[in-house]
């Protein structure tokens, strides 16, 4: 090869490294801006207070509450609700389902259905739950509306997890006289918890970020209670940001800076359990 | 056809037996015909080349063929005279009477002492499992290397004793044969001869089918060999008469290497 050639090579390479850092850099850059932004605009709001306290018309008495509790409830509901019947189905279409085209379809679908937009998950949780269900704006109308959203996406991690679950651990309990049951209860899902729990994790904070279907189902701008059953009209945080963020003085927009760094700390939480959950499970499995 | 030599069975007749035993993948015929019996209380070695279908043969005696989706088995397979394929067979009940060791040790994320205690837990096993663990462990050689340590990970043994373990967590089930699929070609040399004396102590109690891709190991421990080439039993016979005077021209170009 000429020496032309490869120098050539070379300079190629080092131009797509580049672009490939510039792109990461921008990444970076968009997002510390965003935190930059918000914390000089909402840092000043913050304090325990902020947290305490209901919402109000007076932006100096006006806090997260409500909102925090409302997104307690939802979230917790959500997680009661979509848990076990995303896992149940995962398992079902790991473990026990026939390869028929129909199996096939309906693993398609569960996919599709984990790229349907947010807000068309409000619309069919408003005429259902809220309309034909009679549940209301309540509590119970929004969880099962994200219930319904989150759970095609934990059925995908759930089958990812158990998928990953290596088929001679299967073998050596099927081998050991162990019926299909106990082979899932007892090796398959144990060895793939820590994968489901990530994406439990993973699943729920996406759930704790969502505002459209939640403002369709009847989550409101203003509350100044929390919510003491899954009955009650409730707020959470991203509608409560948006709430104040749609006023025109200035001193709500801080509020709902402060109010971003909340919800940001939270996400940020919830997300470095998951990480630390998952490094944990491959510490543990390598010898 | 295969050439046969006089199998001397007992009184009790053959542990495991087949008839015209053929197993498809799908539309690919992994074993043709095969007509052979396991005298009890024998180790039965099956050889042959890298998908000659050894292992598919070895996996209709304990029917995990049945976890393969496309598997389909014709013939006969019979164990104590009993066709395990009938329809009133519960592959499960058949599975906790013929045990199976693996090529790759495979043990539970699990202590020691629940890898052994797994088997006889899931069997709702009544009686003393601290002693029935020793036990396994002792006739598996590994009792002295672990008896002080039953808590921890099986994942931190090496991978000679994370065999044995499989071994004793097999024997662990009491089963009545014991199936094993190159349970030492995944090992050093010192952790695999280890297996195979372990193989020959434990052929007083058991009756042993093993699938080796080792000449010398099959020719050790083995009382008698079964060649099989591209899913058809060749020849099958007493181990000493296969290897120093084999009848079929295939049989003896594998062993001395020409092919395999």
């Amino acid at each position: 090869m000429s020496e032309h050639r490869r120098r050539r090579r070379r300079a190629l390479g080092g131009a797509f490294a580049a672009v490939c850092a510039a792109s990461t850099l921008l990444g970076l850059l968009a997002l510390g801006l965003l935190i930059g932004d918000v914390l000089l605009d909402g840092a000043s709001q913050l304090d325990t207070d902020f947290l305490t306290r209901y919402a109000s018309r007076v932006p100096e008495q006006a806090g997260v509450r409500a909102a925090l509790a409302g997104s307690a409830w939802v979230v917790g509901l959500t997680a009661l609700v979509s848990f076990p019947i995303s896992v149940g189905a995962a398992v079902w279409l790991e473990e026990y389902a026939p390869d028929r085209w129909t199996t096939r379809a309906l693993r398609t679908n569960v996919a599709n259905l984990a790229g349907v937009p947010s807000i068309v998950y409000g619309i069919l949780g408003l005429a259902v739950f809220v309309r034909a269900l009679g549940l209301g704006h309540s509590v119970l109308s929004g969880a099962l509306t994200l219930a319904l959203l989150v759970m095609p996406i934990l059925v995908l991690t759930t089958q990812e997890a158990i998928r990953a679950v290596p088929s001679t651990l299967r073998e050596a309990a099927y081998a050991l006289g162990a019926t299909r049951w106990q082979v899932v209860s007892r090796q398959v899902l144990p060895a793939a918890a820590p994968g489901i729990l990530t994406g439990t994790i993973l699943a729920l904070s996406r759930a704790v970020g969502e505002t459209a279907p939640l403002i369709l189902v009847g989550a409101v701008g203003f509350v100044a209670f929390s919510p003491s059953g899954p009955l009650d009209s409730f707020t959470v945080l991203p509608v409560q940001i948006f709430g104040w963020i749609t006023r025109p003085q200035p001193e709500f927009r801080a509020l709902a800076a402060a109010g971003i760094i909340v919800l940001l700390t939270l996400l940020l939480l919830a997300n470095s359990a998951a990480i630390l959950l998952r490094d944990r499970h491959s510490a543990r499995n390598a010898r | 056809m295969t050439t046969a030599y006089d199998i001397a069975h007992g009184e009790e007749g053959p542990v495991l037996e087949t008839r015209g035993l053929s197993v498809f993948y799908g539309e690919k015929q992994a074993v043709r015909d095969v007509t052979f019996s396991v005298p009890r209380g024998t180790v039965v070695a099956l050889i042959g080349p890298s998908g000659c279908g050894k292992s598919t043969l070895l996996r209709c005696f304990n029917r995990m063929n049945d976890l393969l989706p496309d598997s389909r088995v014709e013939g006969e397979v019979r164990f104590r005279g009993t066709d395990l394929y009938a329809p009133s067979v519960d592959p499960v009940e058949v599975r906790r009477r013929v045990g199976m060791v693996f090529q790759e040790p495979n043990p539970f994320p699990r202590s020691i002492y629940d890898n052994v205690a797994f088997g006889p837990r899931i069997n709702g096993f009544r009686g003393d499992l601290d002693a029935l663990v020793e036990a396994s462990l002792r006739r598996a050689g590994l009792w002295a290397e672990v008896g002080d340590r039953l808590g921890d990970s099986a994942l931190k043994l090496s991978g000679g004793q994370q065999q044995r373990l499989c071994i004793a967590r097999t024997l662990a089930v009491e089963p009545e044969v014991v199936l094993m699929d190159e349970p030492a070609s995944a090992l050093d040399p010192i952790a695999s001869q280890r297996v195979e004396e372990l193989v020959y102590e434990l052929k007083r109690e058991y009756t042993i089918v093993i699938v080796t891709h080792n000449m010398q190991q099959a020719a050790r421990i083995s009382d008698y060999t079964a060649f099989l080439y591209l899913g058809e039993l060749i020849e099958y016979g007493p181990t000493d008469a296969i290897f120093t005077n084999p009848r079929e021209g295939s049989t003896e170009a594998y062993m001395t290497g020409r092919f395999g």
